[in-house]
């Protein structure tokens, strides 16, 4: 399996936060409410799902779920 | 007051027509796939976009779409600036910064207990009885009192809050004279609010507010009572329509009602659901350039509806849109807009539904419409229950 990394596309983000309620684990939102990912974001296999739903629920379609090069 | 009927809702639609009120979204599904852009004459010129992508494309196009206008009524009335939801880029941005961080969840979980306790004491005051309006005497009831908390201002004085409300958003669309006394009126009373927290400032956002600034400078006095006037309307009349919207389809749906019990854990998605289902929010937009969305022209001047509660109905994003499924998981709603004017009170509004669910159905779990009353919707572009009769047990 190839290992996977979420990142917040910080432009489109408009601080929706359905990803930081959804995978806690994975995002975090900064003082004014907008998400970023949590350390580098590198996705562990245990929260992929977790990843796919919290991207599903983005309603600025922010999240992106990339294979790491 | 009565109004020409609607022969043809594709060329000469009108959002206060009885049939649109009482039940919009069989009218939005025909449009949808048979005129995705619909036009009225009304109103001086309206354009009415159905489909999620069209919606969107709007909400996203700020050099075509001002915000400066954000709610179509018959006679436009003086600009009356709230910013930041009648903001532009590039002032939009620093206006908007200045409510955000206290809107943020972290922000707004400091207020769950007090909700929490608000809306336990209003079963409290029903729960004996054999039913009550769960629209007036429980979901208008919270968020007039959560934000009256938050800005520092008395409880009680929600009668007052509705009646502004009232007039601004229902009676203002077709009566500027209504509209500009209430306007006036709001002023008046934060001005005095205000005035006292200069000497003894407090805890809360009319203090926080009043001593705000951008780039160093002051914010302005009107800035301040836009801003003031907008957290206090959207802060209520939105959220009031979304929580009575809830307990109408609960109120219907024994099966979702006794899921939603029997799994408390559940109840966060169905809020989602319930919001992409009846999203109360209808925005406006004036065109300011001639443009073309969905392969329809728009012209400079006229105004669109910009429906999030349309968009979240179309079948191309929402699987099976029409069906209220409380425990859809993929649920991309567009309820509190899209793009830079996202409702920057959408966290708060999330926190007072959930917890507005789960202490009533903590102390009332079977609950049904009234056969002998009936249930009627606001008018105009905020959509909710204002009388919902419900007998319990
Ligand atoms: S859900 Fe999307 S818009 Fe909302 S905070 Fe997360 S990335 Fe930003």
């Amino acid at each position: 399996m190839p290992t996977l990394k979420v990142k917040v596309d910080r432009d489109k983000c408009q601080g929706h936060a359905r990803c930081a309620a959804l995978a806690p684990e994975l995002f975090e939102l900064d003082e004014l409410g907008n998400a970023r990912e949590k350390g580098d974001g590198t996705l562990p296999n245990a929260l992929v799902e977790k990843a796919w739903l919290a991207r599903a629920n983005c309603p600025e379609e922010a999240i992106e779920v990339e294979e790491k090069a | 007051m009565t109004r020409p009927p609607v022969n043809d809702w594709s060329t000469d639609f009108d959002h206060l027509d009885p049939r649109w009120v009482e039940n919009p979204y069989p009218i939005w599904d025909e449009l949808r796939e048979k005129c995705p852009v619909a036009h009225t004459e009304r109103f001086r010129g309206v354009y009415f976009p159905s489909r999620y992508e069209d919606v969107r494309a709007v909400a996203y196009d700020t050099e075509h779409f001002s915000s400066r206008r954000i709610i179509v009524r018959e006679t436009p009335p003086p600009r009356i600036p709230a910013p930041p939801i009648t903001s532009d880029p590039p002032e939009h941005r620093p206006a908007k910064n200045l409510l955000l961080p206290a809107f943020t969840p972290d922000a707004i979980k400091q207020h769950e207990p007090r909700t929490r306790e608000i809306c336990a004491r209003l079963v409290e005051g029903f729960a004996g009885k054999s039913g009550c309006d769960a629209a007036a005497d429980y979901a208008q009831e919270i968020p007039v009192r959560v934000i009256a908390v938050m800005l520092g201002l008395p409880e009680e004085e929600g009668d007052r809050f509705r009646k502004w409300i009232h007039e601004i958003l229902e009676l203002g669309i077709t009566r500027p004279d209504i509209l500009m006394k209430a306007m006036g009126e709001t002023s008046a009373y934060f001005q005095v609010e205000i005035e006292k927290r200069k000497s003894v400032p407090r805890d809360d956002l009319i203090t926080q507010l009043s001593r705000a600034t951008i780039d160093g400078q002051p914010i302005s006095e009107d800035h301040l009572l836009g801003a003031l006037r907008l957290i206090l309307i959207a802060g209520i009349d939105t959220t009031w329509s979304a929580i009575g919207s809830c307990f109408w389809h609960l109120a219907q749906h024994p099966e979702d009602r006794q899921r939603l019990v029997k799994e408390p854990a559940l109840i966060p998605t169905a809020v989602e659901e319930f919001l992409r289902a009846y999203a109360p929010v209808t925005m406006a937009r004036e065109v300011i350039k001639d443009v073309e969305i969905g392969g329809c022209p728009f012209k400079s001047g006229e105004m669109v509806l910009l429906s999030f509660p349309a968009a979240n109905r179309d079948p191309r994003v929402f699987p099976n849109a029409d069906r209220v499924m409380i425990g859809r998981k993929e649920n991309r709603h567009a309820a509190f807009g899209l793009g830079i004017h996202r409702c920057i009170g959408s966290n708060l509004a999330r926190m007072e539904i959930t917890v507005a669910l789960q202490e009533w159905l903590k102390r009332i779990p079977e609950f049904r419409l009234d056969p002998a009353a009936k249930v009627t919707w606001s008018e105009g572009t905020v959509r909710g229950p204002r009388k919902l009769p419900v007998l319990f047990g």
